[in-house]
């Protein structure tokens, strides 16, 4: 069964990448997409099975790389962790298969489309199912592989092209970090199998590696190196300038990819390390250090941006900022619940914008939109309860996870603890605002564009039925598994699949916070509402006037901080000057002109003087090369004594 | 076993078909269609027959195996030739790429067919050779007359600098070949011998050790080649026939790594140790070095070129960690390289062929018109930055791993070849695939003719099916490496125990 679920897309994509121009582009779409509803089923039954029945199981499939003490297989480690990974990747992909062929209808290589989501999700499964780092490391870099792809997906847009490269290039800085750590894993654990390693993990305490030069606390070094990995992935602050950028490729894309699965792997491969994380304060308060200025730091730029798709990917930076802060405060079932419910409702987020824009004849600009809850209505109630569900509406799916993340932060006892509070809770502000500005900008007011919006239509059922499903996970998937991720559940649910230390209780804690600690976050959702109301909907001079007074911090947030200036600025452009330098200088320069350039001016020199011999005639050159053979030989018989 | 001497036919085989192409008459046209066939039918025959090999190959046997001996230049040196895991897959290598060669160059070439044939043909007998000699004047001519067709095929068949490339070749590699000779006389009268089993338990004095490790790294080096012997490869490769380059990249350069593992390593383990420092940190500077130069450059074949030093790097530090994953994993990436590098250098032949530029700029958006193409080079390209699940990841991963195990440092640094080789590879791709196809000459460039389909295909299965199940190979050269490993560590036991009684 498990493998029927991980290669059904594997399939899926070997038949629309190799035979989809024979095929035609509907029966590939229909293979693809069934294929992957089959494979989501199947997942549905191993989450119940595994999750509360207990069944957790080993799959074999094949050796890998076998050398000397290292092994590696390919394998399947299934446990409460993958199966809810399972259910949200198939989950997901199988909804975001269905809304691409209403989506896509009009797109000429839809099979390469289709092969790709395909692709990513057998890549994305791999990840979620791996027994071993080298494996989770395989589907790390396919799905970056997938992403790439699809983000460049429209290969003549100059933008799509450097947007994909960028994904990639930076996701790899974080693989630089990960590929160490794993590294790191191996000569500490002489294993990278999951099951080796964690039952050497308690084993690190105290013991320090080599690492350049200095040694370090083992677990710090290795929990370190890993989080690079996962901020590359995850869009963690430094590393988040590619997602944004992500979103050139498709909106269904945006709403696989970059919003509800391959950037959460970061989150999940923290979780999945969570007995070596669990042994290092320090890696934990980097991490909440790290989760905590990323949700605060993304929620500050999505207030001000004007692109629908934008300001979303900005949302979902700061969501997975969140998550981290869940990690970092040792709340690892909190943060795979947040996870969880915000797989639904971020998906449905994009999926609506997708609609939206669907409507809008592929216009993203909100500026431009307006007053389309007349034209789009059952768009405008899905994206009206993915609004409430991640603002975290009371009994919505965001409600129960995200301020259970604030209330874990709050109790937690690592070092950046108040500090990530905050933080969260002021954020949870700013989601409130720019959420509900997303929602008064693009479906109420007036309509900026008078001749996209007369023709602005509903979308087709095939993009209309994801979003129904995921409207009723992002109502009902808090409330119903609350008691299984945070509430009492948690050791029943979970059991081995994460870690935590005997001193860690924060899962009990965080039920003893004061009131008004607790209901912190749903007053800062309302007053975000509030504001966004008064500034959007009351009196839209407000904003404008912000805008003409604060002119500096409105560049500074709109221009994203600058990040993308700044690393070209001290990154991209002095590496391309060393390399030209190393180039013509070092290679031209320095080593050719000392070598063989030099010796062959020395011989110029040389033979100017011989030349008067080259006559031209026949004769003489069959004299000189006479002379040549003869020494060829010479140089044989002495090579040959 | 065989009785039948196949390691000889397998060298020789194509000599045979040179004088075959040597014999043959008739006017231009018929002879040069009459080479080519002759040429495709010899390789392809070799390829068959080297896979004979493999029945009777026996991986859990220690030392040499099809080991044929005779007489040969008197006392000095015998007819020995013999393979064991770590020199059979780079014979099989060479036979596998060869009939890819002959027919990369089958409407390319148009000049002296006939020659061009000959000059592959005893080409591959040489390299076949190299990897089979079992004796050290017998290896030497093998690996310096290899010198001899390569520059012929670049000067005369190659771009408009080719004297200049070919000479520069020749340079390089002639400075290094003078001081391998040396070398080996010297282990003549020292040893007594050139027989290679013998030497390699034989034990040098330390001192001398050190002398021979750098005559052989001397001419290992240029033929790797490492930093800072490098900037033949560049040139070579740009003026090369595409062919030409395959081999090149495909074979030649394993060369050196080869001579480094059979020879440098068990014969010289007290003199590796001390010079691995200086391996490391050449290693390092290549990787870093040759990729950031590859990122700035504006010819395609340049930019291979250079992520084939940085590649080799990973090679050579992966050798000199002197364990078992370094040295698995630099043989791994010694064949998967042969068989990548080649690959892209054939996916640039094909639009060569076509539009007779190598400029980057004078490309894109060829995805377009060329769906085939783009995928068999995206596949290539992935393969070049080590993706997993592309034979590439295997050898880099593993070589690193292995100089973790040695030094944090190296594995920091060779790690940051990992993010510039993704830079320079999908910045190359975008560049020459992806983009609008705007170019008024590229409007009519067609996809992959069915001779290019045929060459591209096998390369990308294996490409593919090693990066997911690589023990056909780990488990090939998984006892002859150990045997080198035992050797090294033998002697770094010795040295430690050394300095712990010096200590007392």
């Amino acid at each position: 069964m498990y493998q029927a679920i991980v290669f059904l897309p594997l399939i899926g994509f070997l038949i629309a990448g190799l035979f989809g121009r024979v095929l035609g582009a509907r029966p590939a779409e229909i293979i693809t997409t069934a294929f992957l509803f089959i494979s989501c089923a199947l997942a549905w039954v191993a989450f119940f099975q595994v999750g509360f029945g207990g069944h957790d199981a080993h799959v074999q499939v094949m050796r890998w790389i076998h050398v000397g003490d290292l092994k590696i297989d390919w394998a399947f480690r299934i446990d409460t962790m993958t199966v809810i990974m399972l259910i949200v990747v198939t989950t997901v992909s199988s909804l975001v298969h269905l809304y691409s062929i209403g989506y896509m209808h009009e797109d000429p290589s839809r099979q390469r489309f289709f092969a790709y989501l395909s692709l990513f999700t057998f890549a994305m499964l791999m990840l979620v199912t791996a027994d071993n780092l080298v494996q989770l490391f395989f589907g790390w870099e396919g799905v970056g592989l997938a992403s790439y792809l699809l983000i460049g997906f429209w290969y003549e847009k100059p933008s799509a092209n450097a947007a994909a490269m960028k994904a990639f290039v930076v996701n790899r800085v974080g693989d630089f970090g990960f590929m160490l750590g794993i590294f790191a894993v191996f000569v500490m654990t002489g294993s990278v199998t999951f099951d080796a390693v964690f039952a050497q993990a308690p084993s690190l305490v105290g013991k320090s590696i080599n690492f350049l030069g200095h040694a370090w606390d083992a677990p710090t070094v290795i929990a370190l190196l890993l989080f690079v990995g996962a901020m590359g992935k995850s869009a963690q602050f430094l590393l988040h300038t590619w997602l944004p950028d992500a979103m050139e490729g498709p909106t269904p894309v945006s709403a696989l990819i970059h919003a509800a699965t391959m950037v959460t792997a970061g989150v999940f491969m923290v979780a999945r390390m969570s007995p070596i994380f669990e042994l290092s304060h320090t890696a934990l308060s980097v991490v909440m250090l790290v989760g905590a200025t990323t949700a605060m730091f993304a929620a500050t730029v999505a207030l001000v941006q004007n692109d629908i798709k934008k300001v979303i990917a900005y949302s979902t930076c700061s969501q997975l900022g969140y998550m981290f802060v869940a990690m970092g405060a040792g709340a690892y079932s909190v943060g795979i619940f947040h996870l969880f419910t915000h797989a639904c409702f971020k998906a449905l987020l994009f999926l609506c914008a997708g609609s939206v824009i669907n409507a809008m004849h592929h216009e993203q600009d909100m500026r431009h939109m307006g007053g389309l809850y007349k034209k789009i209505p059952f768009t405008y109630a899905m994206m009206l309860i993915g609004t409430l569900a991640i603002t975290g509406f009371p009994f919505l799916a965001g409600y129960y996870s995200k301020d259970a993340i604030i209330e874990a932060a709050w109790a937690s006892d690592n070092s950046f603890a108040l500090y990530g509070w905050v933080m969260t809770v002021a954020a949870a502000a700013l989601t409130s605002f720019y959420s509900w500005r997303l929602v008064f900008m693009t479906f109420h007011g007036h309509p900026h564009d008078h001749h996209h919006y007369e023709n602005a239509h509903e979308s087709p059922l095939a993009m209309t039925i994801p979003l129904g499903v995921l409207a009723v996970g992002s109502v009902f998937a808090g409330m119903v598994f609350y008691g299984d991720f945070v509430g009492h559940h948690v050791q029943d649910f979970f059991r081995q699949s994460i870690f935590m230390g005997a001193e860690n209780h924060i899962l009990h804690e965080m039920h003893d916070i004061p009131g008004w600690a607790a209901y912190a976050p749903t007053v800062m959702m309302a007053l975000g509402f509030l504001v966004a109301y008064w500034f959007y909907v009351l009196d839209p001079s407000v904003p404008v006037a912000l805008v003409r007074s604060q002119d500096a911090l409105y560049q500074f947030l709109l221009n994203k901080w600058y990040f993308d200036e700044i690393y070209n600025f001290i990154i991209i452009r002095p590496v391309l000057w060393i390399g030209r330098v190393l180039w013509k200088q070092g290679d031209g320069r320095i080593i050719d002109g000392l070598g063989p350039d030099g010796i062959s001016a020395r011989v110029l020199d040389v033979t100017a003087s011989v030349v008067r011999l080259q006559s031209g005639y026949l004769y003489h050159y069959a004299f000189v090369m006479l002379i040549g053979v003869a020494a060829f030989i010479t140089w044989f018989m002495f090579a040959g004594v | 076993m065989t009785t039948w001497p196949i390691l000889s036919v397998v060298t020789f085989l194509p000599l045979v078909g040179a004088l075959f192409i040597l014999v043959v008459r008739g006017d231009d046209v018929v002879s040069a269609r009459n080479a080519r066939w002759v040429a495709l039918w010899t390789t392809l025959v070799t390829f068959i027959v080297s896979l004979l090999l493999l029945p009777g190959f026996d991986s859990k046997a220690a030392g040499f195996q099809f080991v044929e001996k005779h007489p040969w230049l008197g006392d000095v040196a015998a007819y020995h030739m013999g393979v064991d895991g770590i020199s059979l897959p780079l014979v099989i290598l060479t036979t596998f790429l060869m009939p890819f060669c002959i027919l990369a160059s089958w409407e390319s070439v148009k000049k002296r067919v006939k020659e061009y044939m000959i000059a592959f043909l005893v080409l591959e007998t040489l390299m076949v050779g190299t990897f089979c000699a079992l004796d050290l004047v017998l290896f030497y001519f093998y690996f310096e007359a290899s010198l001899i067709p390569m520059f012929l095929i670049i000067g005369i068949w190659g771009g408009p600098r080719r004297i200049y490339a070919s000479f520069k070749f020749f340079l390089y590699t002639l400075a290094g070949s003078v001081l391998l000779m040396l070398a080996i006389m010297a282990i003549y009268w020292q040893a007594g011998t050139t027989d290679v089993p013998t030497l390699m338990t034989h034990g040098f004095p330390v001192g001398m050790q050190t002398w021979l490790w750098l005559a052989f790294f001397a001419s290992f080096a240029v033929k790797m080649p490492m930093w800072p012997v490098h900037t033949w490869l560049p040139d070579a490769h740009v003026e090369a026939p595409t062919a030409g380059s395959v081999i090149l990249a495909g074979v030649l350069l394993k060369m050196g790594g080869y001579g480094f593992i059979r020879y440098s390593l068990p014969m010289f383990p007290d003199a590796s140790h001390l010079f691995a420092p200086l391996v490391f940190t050449l290693s390092v500077v290549a990787i870093i070095y040759t990729s950031l130069v590859a990122l700035v450059q504006t010819d395609i074949k340049k930019l291979i070129a250079y992520s084939s030093v940085a590649h080799m790097g990973f090679v050579t530090m992966g050798l000199f960690a002197m364990n078992e994953q370094g040295l698995q994993g630099a043989m791994f990436l010694m064949i998967s390289h042969g068989f990548v590098s080649g690959a892209l250098f054939l996916c640039v032949g094909v639009i060569y062929d076509r539009m007779h530029t190598r400029d980057i700029s004078a490309y894109g958006g060829l995805v377009k018109r060329m769906p085939l193409y783009a995928t068999a080079f995206m596949i290539f390209t992935m393969a070049n930055v080590g993706l997993p699940g592309t034979s590439g990841f295997v050898g880099e991963f593993l070589t690193m791993l292995a100089a973790f195990e040695r030094n944090s440092w190296i594995a920091f640094f060779a790690a940051t070849g990992v993010i510039f080789s993704a830079a320079y590879a999908l910045w190359l791709y975008w560049r020459v695939i992806f983009g609008p196809l705007e170019k008024d000459n590229l409007k009519g460039i067609l996809d992959l003719s069915p001779r290019e389909i045929a060459i591209l295909v096998p390369l990308v299965v294996i490409t593919i099916l090693f990066g997911f199940w690589p023990a056909p190979i780990l488990d090939m050269t998984s006892t002859a490496v150990n045997a080198v490993v035992a050797r090294t560590d033998t002697v770094a036991s010795a040295v430690k125990t050394a300095t712990l009684m010096f200590s007392f």
